[in-house]
């Protein structure tokens, strides 16, 4: 009995370091409407500054708080020079292109917390005054957990008299129920926003400066708690203050104590409590429905336009020269030519459901591993074929989706974006942690393909024999009956329903087709690699999709096939030249977000017109290129 | 025998009752307007017919078929058109794939995943859009359309799947003066050929006056008055709700547009 109750005591006092981040997005989110990924980067830089600051400052408690508090003022600091220097440039670009440029800063936070600080866990000291530990029932519990405990709630008040009892906190709250209005009545929003997220900034790396005694300081810790943070916030509400505790405290008790039960798949109650909210309650517990977004007026997105001959022409060219092209490359080109075709695939799956159904994911990693493991796992334990092996990687791979996207298709916007990432984490800690099966983190090995495709050259082929029919396929289907349908529930889904479109079963459709083309490349590139691991379904791979697709432009259906092809040529040559691949990439994704807010081909679109478009002009041109 | 016919349908949000029992029949071959100030719960009435709120209490009847509680894709399967307040269609469509949805989703084609959809009922979809006059403007994209044309669009989508009762939660709002009564005029003339049913709301009294068979006055949740227009203009509880507000009763005289019915 003492034992559960030291364990419930435990998990609240983590939930007050989750809270802290998780209301600071909260916030963030409710008046910018952006979903700052670099939320968990903020936490992270909140404990590397703590563990050198109280390096520096003079030992004793005064040092330390000061070192706490600075940490985190350094942080909010931090933030406001985010705000001003990238942010308030794009706050008027798509909502997952402030997304990518939040991403990029992720990678270049990543980048120079391993330049300065070095790849080693450190450990702080633990905190002057708060070392020792009380009895509680006869057991001993550390009094730094009693802080903790206490801290969240103290937030939580903070927080509460900040937004009901000041001028500010009322504009903060008038901003979040509409942005707009708040302008209009003279409010100076620039400023709002930069206080704003500095609060945000600065509640993260709180957050992660007083985990300081209780975990070692490490370079996981941004994607591992923002995927935990997109949790609470769906569970709890967006928007919701009180909703983002009372989450943060039902993940972290159940995480205490489904180590207990299920050491091995804790995240798997964490998922069957999310989605047993959702079902019940789609925006979370202390949330509110969200009204259609206000849509700018004057901007449209232009028709379809089936491509005439021409396009076909050139498809069939660029099909021509793949298949020369390996005749004319070294061998270890050839499998870069496999990757650059699989990362085609893997980015159209993701570009069809984003242009085509609307439905952006931060996780579509969870199908393109759950391909690659579906083969893998036949492999290994059924000794198939490569045949068979891509078969069950698209059976695991749909299996997932249809699982997964029964929720997602739920929600909508960015909620469901970040549910899906949520999803991709679930995966991943299965994979990494189901050690019997998967074999954890060292992966299966020995994956490679049978006979009649063992060469590089007729592996190839096959690659790009798969790869050239889906991207037919989707690319059919987007002109197709159904491709219309999902774009119609996308556009509205008022009409739809009152038309007799089933818009969320539509949406599951498109979600899961995209899934099983995921994991059709998820399949062949366990082939290629000749071994799998869990990082496949890792959040860097998700976001190497939503960049591709984003690089592309996600406005035109090759987009992403482009942006694949951009992106995988530019990793293979900067990793050659430099270790600071991520460091170059980031600053990269924010540069572009700055310059080209509609993507490559959208900005190519846009600028010249109708050489190779996709689109017709708006000015409601005669549709010259409808040929067969 | 009432197409539709609604037995004291009742909805609250909160504290606020919006629509308190309100009962009405509505027969084929009858345009049927449903007015009332702001607020009096024409909107809150309409969607419960369509399916898009469940009422608190009370029945809705299409040819004696209980439909009540159903979604609005099943009312719409049943026979109910329906155009709203705003108009809702599908910007990044040109016009006339704006018309072949219904027409897909009509003949229950939504999951084909061959084929294009462009080509499917184009002709149909074409003379739909002939017939609220949208023909010529078939291949422009629905986002970049006059609001008026818009509303046109929507009449032709709501019609494709042959509806027996059509829903138009104030269809002539946002056009011009004379678009307005020809398009009522337009209504009226399908109402009689296809021998259907519609059930308007509208705050322009021309239009309503000059077009609709009767009216039914809804006032804070309740149906007031109810009858032909020539009575209803008459009646001295709907004079005292509108006082100051609608010209057309306080001018019995007032003609109709030429152009009009």
């Amino acid at each position: 009995m003492e034992f559960y109750l030291v364990q419930a005591l435990n998990g609240l006092a983590s939930a007050s370091s989750l809270f802290l981040v998780a209301s600071g997005l909260s916030i963030i989110f409710g008046v910018t409407r952006i979903v700052n990924f670099a939320h968990g980067s903020f936490y992270m830089l909140g404990a590397y500054i703590a563990y050198t600051l109280v390096q520096v400052l003079p030992p004793g408690a005064a040092g330390y708080w000061a070192a706490v508090l600075g940490a985190a003022l350094a942080v909010g600091l931090i933030g406001a020079a985010v705000e001003l220097l990238l942010l308030r440039r794009i706050y008027r670009a798509p909502e997952l292109f402030q997304l990518l440029a939040t991403f990029g800063l992720v990678l270049v936070v990543a980048d120079l917390v391993l330049m300065i600080w070095g790849p080693e866990d450190l450990l702080g000291p633990r905190a002057p005054g708060l070392r020792g530990s009380v009895m509680i029932l006869g057991e001993p519990f550390p009094t730094y957990e009693l802080f903790m405990i206490a801290l969240g709630p103290l937030v939580l008040g903070g927080l509460w008299v900040l937004f009901h009892r000041t001028r500010w906190g009322t504009l903060v709250r008038a901003a979040t129920e509409d942005r707009e209005m708040v302008g209009a009545l003279g409010v100076n929003e620039a400023w709002l926003f930069t206080s704003v997220f500095v609060l945000g900034s600065f509640l993260a790396g709180l957050g992660g400066a007083v985990q300081l005694p209780r975990e070692a300081v490490n370079h996981t810790m941004d994607l591992h708690i923002i995927a935990e943070v997109f949790v609470v916030v769906v569970v709890g509400g967006m928007g919701s203050i009180l909703g983002a505790f009372l989450a943060a405290v039902l993940i972290s008790e159940l995480n205490a104590f489904g180590i207990l039960i299920f050491p091995e798949i804790t995240l798997v109650l964490v998922f069957l409590i999310m989605a047993a909210v959702l079902i019940f309650r789609p925006w979370g517990l202390l949330g509110r429905p969200e009204g259609p977004p206000r849509a700018p007026a004057g901007e449209h997105e232009p028709p379809l336009r089936l491509l005439g001959r021409g396009f076909l022409y050139f498809c069939l060219a660029v099909l021509a020269a793949a298949a020369v092209l390996p005749h004319l490359l070294p061998t270890y080109y050839i499998r870069i030519a496999c990757e650059v075709l699989i990362s085609a695939l893997f980015a159209a799956s993701l570009g069809f459901m984003m242009t085509v159904g609307g439905m952006a994911s931060f996780g579509h990693a969870a199908y393109f591993g759950l391909g690659a493991y579906g083969a893998a796992l036949a492999v290994t334990y059924a000794q198939v074929g490569t045949g068979l092996g891509l078969a069950a990687a698209l059976g695991l791979g749909l299996a997932g989706a249809v699982l997964f996207g029964y929720f997602c298709v739920r929600l909508s916007g960015v909620y469901s974006a970040m549910l899906t990432l949520a999803f991709a984490q679930i995966v991943y800690a299965v994979l990494f942690q189901w050690y019997g099966i998967t074999g954890g983190d060292n992966g299966l090995l020995g994956i490679w393909p049978s006979d009649w495709v063992s060469s590089p050259l007729a592996y190839y082929y096959l690659t790009l024999a798969v790869v050239a029919v889906s991207l037919f396929l989707l690319r059919r289907l987007a002109f197709a009956p159904f491709g219309y349908s999902l774009r119609a529930g996308r556009d509205s889904a008022l009409r739809s329903e009152a038309i007799g479109i089933h818009v969320r079963r539509v949406r599951w459709v498109g979600f899961v087709i995209a899934g099983f083309f995921a994991a059709a490349a998820g399949g062949l590139f366990a082939f290629l690699k000749g071994s799998v691991f869990p990082d496949y379904s890792s959040i860097p791979v998700s976001v190497d999709s939503l960049v591709m697709v984003l690089l592309g432009g996600v406005q035109t259906l090759s987009g992403p096939i482009v942006g694949a092809g951009v992106y995988k040529v530019l990793e293979v040559f900067v990793n050659r030249y430099t270790e600071h691949w991520q460091l170059i990439l980031g600053c990269v994704l924010v540069g572009l977000v700055i310059l080209f807010p509609q993507g490559i081909l959208g900005y190519l679109v846009g600028r010249f017109g109708r050489s190779g478009e996709e689109w017709r002009g708006v000015d409601g041109a005669p549709a010259g290129g409808r040929a067969a | 025998m009432a197409l539709l016919r609604v037995e004291g349908l009742r909805k609250a949000f909160g504290g606020v009752v919006a629509v308190d029992g309100v009962d009405f029949r509505v027969s084929r071959g009858e345009l049927v307007a449903l007015i009332g100030p702001n607020g009096a719960g024409k909107t809150t009435c309409f969607n419960m017919l369509n399916g898009q709120l469940r009422p608190d209490r009370g029945r809705v009847f299409l040819e004696d078929e209980d439909i009540t509680g159903l979604s609005p894709r099943q009312v719409w399967r049943k026979g109910v058109g329906r155009t709203f307040q705003i108009t809702a269609t599908f910007p990044s469509m040109t016009v006339v794939e704006n018309v072949q949805m219904p027409l897909i989703s009509h003949h229950r084609q939504v999951y084909r995943f061959t084929g294009r959809a462009v080509q499917l009922h184009r002709d149909e979809a074409m003379e739909l859009l002939d017939l609220v006059g949208m023909a010529d403007q078939a291949e422009r994209p629905c986002g970049v359309l006059a609001y008026g044309d818009l509303k046109r669009v929507e009449l032709a989508v709501a019609l494709a799947n042959r509806p027996a009762l059509l829903l138009m939660d104030e269809p002539t709002a946002g056009m011009a003066p004379g678009e307005r009564v020809a398009l009522m005029g337009l209504t009226a003339e399908i109402v009689k050929d296809r021998n259907i049913a519609v059930l308007f709301t509208e705050h322009d009294m021309d239009v309503v006056f000059c077009n609709a068979d009767r009216i039914l006055v809804l006032n804070r949740g309740r149906l007031v008055a109810e009858g032909p227009p020539e009575a209803i203009r008459e009646n001295a509880h709907v004079k005292e709700i509108y006082l100051g507000a609608g010209d057309g009763l306080r001018d019995p005289g007032r003609v109709c547009h030429p152009g009009g019915t």
